[in-house]
């Protein structure tokens, strides 16, 4: 039942920067996939641009970012930039990863929907998808 | 075996594990046939036969941030407090081979490790540093040739005989492939650089360990600890093959590659891990590769405590893991030992808590015994039974990579890292649901409010400014004309297939910069695209 309502909610997990970690990006894809959204994967090393230009290309409701190597701030403050420019605003936008406490209220302020950092359940990413996206 | 009523118990790496073992155990298992002595054949006790008692391991925290300058000052600290090697981190522009005013650079100069552009760099990196009483590993992989060039340049311009300098570079690009990430060219010419350094130092720099062959990586992406041996060891084959088909033989370089393992989970089956691994490499080199001289055989290994065993959740209690990380490493038999320090889970290490792992180290050489005989583990009938049970665990997955087609194909199409990456998730679904217990994480949970808070490792910007200037000052002050020959040289090597590392030599020694050898070889060999696979 869950899966055929999920079904209608396509994903983008994205990797920004030059970070090489994606255990937990492809753990999350495989957690997205199996709750039976549609879920999209870059690969590693793409730039704002590039996540921008994919999640258009592929028409996601929600774009998801991993990051693991302390640049997120920078990243996020990029894709701002982009989501503004090309009327995105509607995407629910997540970030998970080595995302630390301190740093939330300015991803937040930045207009990050979810932070899920190391340590979130599987489970509630999940969740936190169904109910707003 | 065991009485009903016990619940029954299987390791990580599916051996399951009996209430208790006697010799019929160790028989059933195989008996003792492959233990034999300390620095014997098949070295299951240790590749040397004093081990410890002559000479504790080599204790390599892991470091770098910034630039060189603020580098140079973290391994003097560290060398002021005992640490006895050196273990490089470098910042994700050099590693994936940018120059820090690329735009890609752009947000990471300096942040995960120290910037380098040019052989300036280096030698304001290790100014100051006796490189022959301090052993240097780069924890390098793409552009790793560059970096070892580069180490060996700098060596040579402070008057050290590169014929006798010791060293380590990483340099395993197929594990990057399956964890990691810092991969640059396609498989093949990674690959074929990676021949190329260790046949370049075979001729050049003998004493020098031109790769670390990492099974931890492809354990921290999520396979078993047996698997972990078993893809370092297929993967160290397909390098041996490599050269080999080149016309070198095995004795000429198997005694200069090294590994690099990981340490967390169930104790006994990682020490067994070791030992069982130990005889294993030393029965593939003389037996497959058909060396000759013991030293070909020897597992020489840094294994340290491993990130995917910390955790974010109540962080100081990853100085207790790592303190037990550290134990396991010399129970099990390390050349060098390195610790990830408990903010990692959040931060780079602060000068405070690399030094707590640091002094857990000194703590087993100065306290608490280890050092005081040779594999102190060896004849309890638990720990023999195992070694023999992981053994033939990792000779299972070895034949089936081969049965696969072998790994650099399995890389190739991505077909290792969608298997690992599903154990990853059945690892995560686990511990989520609490059937693989974690402390602090699934049992025995603290309020969120009760939580300490780590400090930061503060990322300058300032630091990578000046990096930049540095390289705009480079580039003004060199010889232009040089650098532009010794790159021509560099593409037209790479084209006709022949060893890139004397060219690389050249770019290296005129002051070319990563970014722009790096471009040269794209050049010619293109970039690596990803297989996504699921």
């Amino acid at each position: 039942m869950i899966a055929a309502d999920n079904s209608k909610i396509k994903i983008l997990v994205g990797k920004p920067g030059l970070d090489g970690h994606d255990v937990g990006a492809k753990v999350v894809v495989r957690a997205l996939m199996d709750a039976g959204f549609e879920v999209v994967y870059t690969g590693l090393r793409k730039t704002p641009s590039e996540i921008i230009e994919q999640a258009m290309k592929e028409e996601v409701d929600v774009i998801g970012l991993s990051s693991l190597a302390g640049s997120h701030i920078h990243f996020c403050t990029k894709l701002k930039g982009l989501i503004d420019q090309y009327g995105l605003k509607d995407k629910l936008w997540l970030i998970g990863g080595c995302v630390p406490k301190p740093d939330h209220a300015e991803l937040k302020r930045i207009g990050l929907d979810g932070i899920f950092p190391n340590g979130s359940k599987l489970e509630d990413i999940v969740d936190f998808i169904k109910e707003n996206a | 075996m065991s009485s009903p009523e016990l619940k029954k118990v299987v390791n990580e790496s599916g051996i399951e594990i009996q209430p208790l073992y006697n010799e019929q155990s160790v028989e059933d298992s195989g008996g003792i046939e492959f233990i034999g002595e300390p620095g014997e054949y098949p070295f299951t006790r240790g590749i040397h036969r004093d081990m410890y008692r002559k000479r504790p391991w080599t204790m390599r925290q892991y470091a770098g941030f910034g630039n060189p300058v603020d580098t140079n000052q973290r391994f003097k600290f560290l060398i002021d407090n005992g640490q006895t090697g050196l273990n490089v981190a470098f910042d994700l522009p050099t590693q994936t081979g940018l120059d820090s005013d690329d735009l890609r650079a752009e947000g990471e100069v300096g942040r995960v490790g120290m910037a380098v552009d040019s052989l300036r760099d280096f030698e304001i990196a290790f100014d100051g540093i006796d490189l022959e009483k301090i052993t240097v590993s780069l924890t390098i992989n793409g552009s790793a040739a560059i970096l070892i060039a580069m180490y060996l340049a700098m060596a040579e311009k402070r008057g050290y005989d590169i014929d006798k300098l010791r060293g380590t570079a990483q340099n395993d690009i197929l594990k990057e492939f399956i964890g990691r990430g810092t991969w640059i060219f396609p498989v093949d010419a990674s690959v074929k650089l990676v021949g190329d350094t260790i046949e370049y130092c075979a001729h050049n720099a003998p004493k020098y360990s031109p790769v670390s062959v990492c099974g931890y990586h492809i354990r921290e992406s999520g396979c078993n600890p047996a698997e972990e041996m078993a893809y370092a060891f297929v993967i160290a084959k397909a390098y041996a093959h490599e050269v080999m088909k080149r016309g070198l033989d095995v004795d000429e370089f198997s005694g200069r590659l090294s590994y690099n393992f990981n340490i967390f989970g169930n104790l006994f089956e990682q020490v067994a891990k070791f030992r069982a691994g130990r005889s294993l490499w030393a029965k593939i080199v003389k037996e497959d590769l058909q060396a000759k001289d013991p030293k070909s055989m020897w597992l020489r290994m840094i294994a340290g405590g491993g990130g995917g065993g910390l955790t974010f959740e109540q962080p100081e209690l990853n100085i207790v893991r790592g303190a037990y990380y550290a134990l396991i490493s010399a129970l099990g038999g390390t050349q060098t030992m390195a610790l990830c320090s408990y903010d990692e889970a959040y931060t780079i290490p602060t000068e405070y808590s690399t030094r707590i792992s640091l002094r857990t180290m000194q703590m087993l050489t100065h306290e608490m015994g280890l050092t005081d005989t040779v594999d102190p583990m060896a004849g309890s009938y638990y720990m023999e039974t195992l070694t023999n049970q992981m053994r033939s665990k990792m000779e299972e997955t070895m034949a089936e990579v081969d049965a696969e087609g072998g790994i650099v194909e399995m890389v190739r199409d991505g077909r290792v890292q969608a298997k690992v990456s599903k154990q990853a998730y059945q690892m995560q679904l686990d511990i989520d649901s609490g059937a693989f217990p974690k402390v602090g994480v699934n049992c025995f949970r603290i309020d969120e409010e009760e939580e300490k808070e780590v400090e930061f490792h503060a990322y300058n910007t300032k630091d990578a400014e000046l990096q930049v200037d540095s390289l705009n000052k480079i580039r003004a002050s060199r010889d232009n004309d040089a650098v532009a020959k010794a790159l021509s040289q560099l593409k037209a090597d790479a084209k006709a297939d022949v060893n890139v590392m004397p060219a690389i030599m050249e770019a290296v020694k005129a002051y070319a910069t990563v970014g722009e050898m790096t471009d040269a070889m794209v050049e010619v060999f293109g970039r690596y695209q990803e297989p996504i696979r699921f």
